[in-house]
């Protein structure tokens, strides 16, 4: 069983085609469509990382991201956006977030991050002891 | 009637609305007029309201020495014609006509009349037959014959009798004196001596008139009975009309068949018809005046003159800053107005390309993901297909790469300023970016000039934003000069680049002697996607630096002469807001 990884974007016809990337390199991606969705999806089973679109409707990502840490501060979270790693109101999240990605992704970028947040949701588990 | 005026004025206060060369004009004339008539309207009054009170002065001054001539002059003739009147009558009460009608004794008396008195001319006696029995003067008039005579008649009605200036058989103008006798022995008698009307000019002398007035007497028809001055000798006629006759001395203004302005004063001497005439012509007497009204006139006249130059000129002045002003308000309002359409175009933009970046990404994971599929070999495909189709693929991708640029070049104009601030020199970041472009700039054969003072103070900004504004303009100006090839003879190409403190801040100069704008590209400089370089640039160059000037906190202008150069001007606060600019 691959890394499993929770995708979170309204813009459905990018997160399916992503989503099957990653399967077909042995991935296993989880989608949802909406924050709270994500929220949910990533309460009963954690997920290895989380990919979160900056802009989404209902809960955006950053509140996602915030809540996320909240409960699992160790969970490594990837975000996603349209407009520079910058959200509406100047500040960057990248500070909670382990990556920033605009969109159109790089696809090897995309995964040595993926890669990268792995290990280090990895680490942090093993030190801290992660219930 | 009044409509039309109001009209007329109506239309010469109108000040147009629009700011217009027509507006200033008549914003200029109507200030003009106004300020001429407020002026010049208390200066007429005033001077109008002197000259009647000047005159009447004048008037009230001239009438008074004719009157006092007048006066003195009836005063005197009086007294002499009554002394005459007296003397012939104490003659004819002293003596009875017995004695008087021997001649020895008419002789005595009227030779010790003539030593008394001056100005007698003759005495005869007349008897109640009105034959003159007796007689003594130069004429031989014994025997004469004035019966049924006018004067004779009076004399003997009213005792005593002066005559109007007569020739008579003398042929010489002269009075007649004339006292009638009743003696209580019934003997009637009438005692009439003549006498020579120069004595009373003489008389009128004395009193002192002035070289241009004229005293003179006259009778009840118009008769001149002594000389004038200005109507001829005794005996003509005057030709004025005669003043109402009076006792009181009158001073009235006349004007004589010649034309002349006259103030003449006349009374009627007591006891006798005669009216005195003292007559004074007024355009002598008007004469100073008329020069000081010249005077005054020339001097009203100038200062109106100098009160209309001085009020154009003024008012130009005034007017003309009012444009100035009003001119430079419409600059600031354009320069605003363009400020705004730039920074609605950027954020026009930057929302385009943030649009378009979430189908670019399905595009390109799609693509992806195809490629996977085919590479994966889940997919069937013989090797010629496959190889085609990861061609077309891998384009696709390449695509979207070239996309992304774009759309993240677009990003960057609204990009907010990130905490990557610092202190630096900025002669450092030029000299740096200089570095650069050397090679390039040595290629195209040219030169780099930079004035740098030192001591220029130091700068809290953001080293890569400014490194990429100096790059973009240093670059533009390379491109301006390597439009054309260098001809022999033709000036050194050179990009200059000159930094000086400005109040708060810096201001850098990037001057070069290429081949400029039109005032068409001036126009557009800034906007996204315009370039003059065909397919070579993005037409972001520009606008991207205008974001990022802006942003931090500066300011960005551009002149150009097309064919001669042009320069841009770059100013920047030492310290950029603390708030984030709108672009």
């Amino acid at each position: 069983m691959g890394l499993r990884i929770l995708l979170a974007d309204d813009e459905k016809e990018f997160v399916d085609t992503l989503a099957e990337r990653l399967s077909l390199r042995g991935y296993a991606p989880y989608v949802v469509y909406d924050g709270i969705s994500a929220l949910q999806a990533a309460t009963p089973e954690m997920p290895d990382v989380v990919v979160l679109d900056l802009f989404m409707p209902g809960l955006p990502g950053d509140e996602v991201l915030r809540r996320l840490k909240v409960l699992y501060p160790d969970l490594p979270v990837i975000l996603l956006t349209g407009h520079e790693a910058v959200d509406d109101n100047g500040t960057c999240p990248v500070s909670q977030a382990f990556a920033c990605l605009t969109k159109p992704l790089s696809f090897n970028v995309f995964l040595e991050t993926l890669q990268a947040a792995a290990r280090e949701g990895k680490e942090c588990a093993e030190e801290g002891g992660r219930p | 009637m009044f409509a039309t005026i109001k009209n007329y004025f109506g239309h010469l206060l109108e000040v147009p609305e629009a700011v217009s060369p027509a507006r200033y004009r008549s914003l200029r004339r109507l200030m003009t007029v106004l300020m001429v008539a407020v002026s010049v309207t208390p200066l007429l009054l005033l001077s109008a309201i002197s000259h009647v009170q000047y005159m009447r002065t004048l008037e009230r001054e001239m009438e008074s020495p004719v009157y006092a001539l007048a006066r003195k002059s009836q005063a005197a003739l009086e007294l002499y014609l009554g002394e005459r009147v007296s003397t012939v009558s104490f003659l004819a009460h002293a003596y009875t006509f017995k004695d008087l009608a021997e001649e020895r004794t008419l002789n005595r008396v009227f030779l010790a009349l003539k030593s008394e008195y001056q100005g007698f001319v003759d005495m005869g006696l007349v008897n109640a037959d009105g034959r003159q029995v007796a007689y003594v003067g130069p004429y031989k008039l014994e025997g004469a014959d004035y019966a049924g005579k006018a004067w004779l008649r009076d004399t003997e009605i009213k005792g005593r009798y002066l005559s109007n200036a007569i020739l008579g058989y003398r042929g010489y103008p002269h009075l007649v004196v004339a006292v009638h006798r009743l003696e209580e022995n019934g003997v009637s008698w009438t005692l009439r001596v003549a006498t020579d009307t120069l004595r009373i000019q003489q008389v009128v002398s004395t009193v002192g008139p002035e070289h241009d007035t004229d005293v003179f007497l006259v009778d009840t028809a118009g008769v001149l009975q002594t000389d004038s001055n200005l109507y001829g000798k005794a005996l003509e006629k005057l030709p004025l009309s005669l003043p109402p006759a009076s006792h009181e001395t009158v001073v009235r203004r006349m004007t004589d068949p010649d034309g002349r302005q006259l103030m003449v004063a006349s009374c009627t001497l007591a006891g006798t018809d005669f009216m005195l005439m003292a007559i004074k012509p007024t355009a002598d007497a008007f004469r100073p005046w008329l020069a000081l009204r010249t005077e005054l006139l020339l001097v009203l006249c100038g200062g109106i003159a100098l009160i209309v130059i001085v009020s154009n000129l003024l008012m130009q002045q005034l007017v003309n800053r009012l444009q100035a002003s009003d001119e430079r308000r419409v600059a600031v309002f354009a320069q605003m107005e363009h400020n705004q359409k730039l920074s609605s175009i950027g954020r026009l933009a930057a929302g385009v390309a943030h649009e378009v970046n979430n189908p670019l990404a399905v595009i390109y994971e799609k693509a992806g993901l195809a490629q996977d599929l085919l590479s994966m070999g889940k997919v069937c495909g013989d090797g010629k297909d496959k190889d085609r189709l990861l061609a077309l693929l891998e384009g696709i991708e390449s695509t979207v790469e070239r996309a992304r640029g774009i759309t993240h070049r677009l990003l960057g104009f609204a990009r907010r300023m990130e905490a990557n601030r610092q202190t630096l020199h900025i002669e450092e970041v030029i000299t740096e970016t200089l570095g650069f472009l050397e090679r390039e700039a040595k290629n195209r054969g040219v030169k780099f000039e930079t004035e740098l003072p030192p001591g220029l103070p130091e700068l809290v900004s953001d080293r890569g934003q400014l490194q990429q504004v100096f790059l973009n303009i240093v670059g533009n100006a390379l491109d301006a000069l390597a439009g054309t090839d260098k001809k022999p003879g033709e000036e050194q190409r050179f990009v200059k680049i000159s930094c000086q403190g400005q109040g708060k801040g810096l201001l850098v100069k990037v001057q070069d002697n290429g081949k400029g704008m039109s005032p068409d590209v001036l126009r557009h400089i800034f906007e996204p996607f315009y370039s003059t370089k065909k397919d070579k640039g993005t037409g972001l160059g520009m606008f991207i630096t205008y974001g990022i000037v802006r942003r931090l906190g500066g300011e960005i202008t551009v002149e150009s002469t097309e064919g001669r150069g042009s320069t841009i001007s770059i100013t920047l606060p030492l310290t950029p807001p603390d708030v984030a600019v709108e672009v």
